[in-house]
């Protein structure tokens, strides 16, 4: 196998902790609107976890994506 | 054809300022975005705030609003001890949000996308809590490796795990801004080439550039919200390691 076909491999795989971090965000908000709509007067308190909850979730699916830009344009 | 996304992220000398052992120095454009990131900050922090009025202006409670923010943020992640580093939290958080703001402007040049600056960031704070947690509790801080309540049993595995995670952070609190900023500032710029690119092909391309064209508006709105949230993540995250060389005993 021809190395760039490899790279272009390797980025498409790289891709699928993307998918895999669709689900952890998708998780954050989703048990959060749950709690949320229970108990609707203690969810205002709580935005700035579910942010910080989101922003940390998302950062990995920020890490596979950079691992498959790096293998497109630099490497 | 579509432009090169790596472009926009390398460093140009403005100017030289010195060779030091061999080394050239240069003032380079990474310094200049750096000094107006720093200059904003400090003139939204002393420029409306200088008249203390009783009842402030408009940049005088935005001022103020940033001020209480950040307060709050310690107090609820590290205690009333955790404000003698008001100082150190709150600098992190305005150089870092205002290079990332500075950052989206549009041919300017992302401060917080390359490494070498969110790294250093990283370790200061790590070896802020390093030295303070020795400095505070002595031998003491290294009760942070071994929680109470363990069985012995498992206690050397739990050691070794939380000894491998603490020297992680410095790693993954400067990747996760550094990877943010990067892959969004590499999203916005390849959307918006497809702009140009299908817009180049005629009548139809113009029309159909415009979904594009929505997507990168949408885009840059994610990222205005991306450079405010990592901003909050990067203090908030460093308000917890700092709660650790404050109280180390879990």
């Amino acid at each position: 196998m021809e190395p760039l076909a490899a790279k272009y491999i390797g980025a498409g795989l790289a891709c699928i902790g993307m998918g895999a971090t669709a689900i952890g965000v998708a998780n954050v908000f989703g048990q959060f609107l749950v709690g949320a709509l229970r108990n609707p007067s203690a969810a205002g308190g709580e935005r700035n976890t579910l942010f910080l909850g989101f922003a940390l979730a998302e950062a990995f699916g920020i890490f596979s994506l950079l691992i498959a830009l790096l293998l497109l344009f630099v490497l | 054809m579509v432009a090169n996304p790596i472009e926009q992220f390398e460093i140009h000398p403005i100017f030289r300022i010195a060779n030091i052992a061999g080394h050239e120095i240069y003032f380079t454009n990474s310094g200049a975005y750096m000094l107006a990131a720093v200059v904003l900050t400090a003139a939204l922090m002393l420029g409306p705030t200088a008249a203390r009025r009783l009842v402030p202006s408009r940049m005088q409670s935005v001022a103020e609003l940033s001020y209480e923010f950040i307060t709050n943020m310690i107090r609820s992640a590290a205690g009333e001890h955790g404000l003698k580093f008001f100082p150190l939290v709150f600098s992190l958080f305005m150089f870092v949000l205002f290079a990332n703001i500075v950052g989206l402007v549009p041919y300017t040049f992302s401060v917080t996308s390359q490494i070498v600056i969110t790294a250093a960031l990283a370790l200061l704070v790590f070896f802020t809590v390093i030295i303070h947690g020795f400095w505070q509790h002595g031998l003491h801080f290294l009760k942070l490796f071994a929680p109470s309540g363990v069985p012995i049993l498992i206690l050397p595995m739990i050691v070794i795990i939380e000894i491998l995670s603490f020297f992680a952070r410095p790693i993954s609190h400067s990747v996760r801004l550094f990877a943010n900023i990067l892959a969004g500032h590499i999203t916005l710029k390849l959307v918006a080439g497809f702009v140009v690119a299908i817009g180049s092909l005629g009548a139809f391309g113009w029309l159909a550039a415009t979904l594009p064209l929505v997507f990168t508006v949408a885009l840059f709105a994610l990222e205005l919200l991306v450079a405010f949230l990592q901003a909050y993540v990067f203090a908030i995250l460093t308000c917890i390691y700092l709660n650790d060389s404050l109280h180390p005993s879990h």
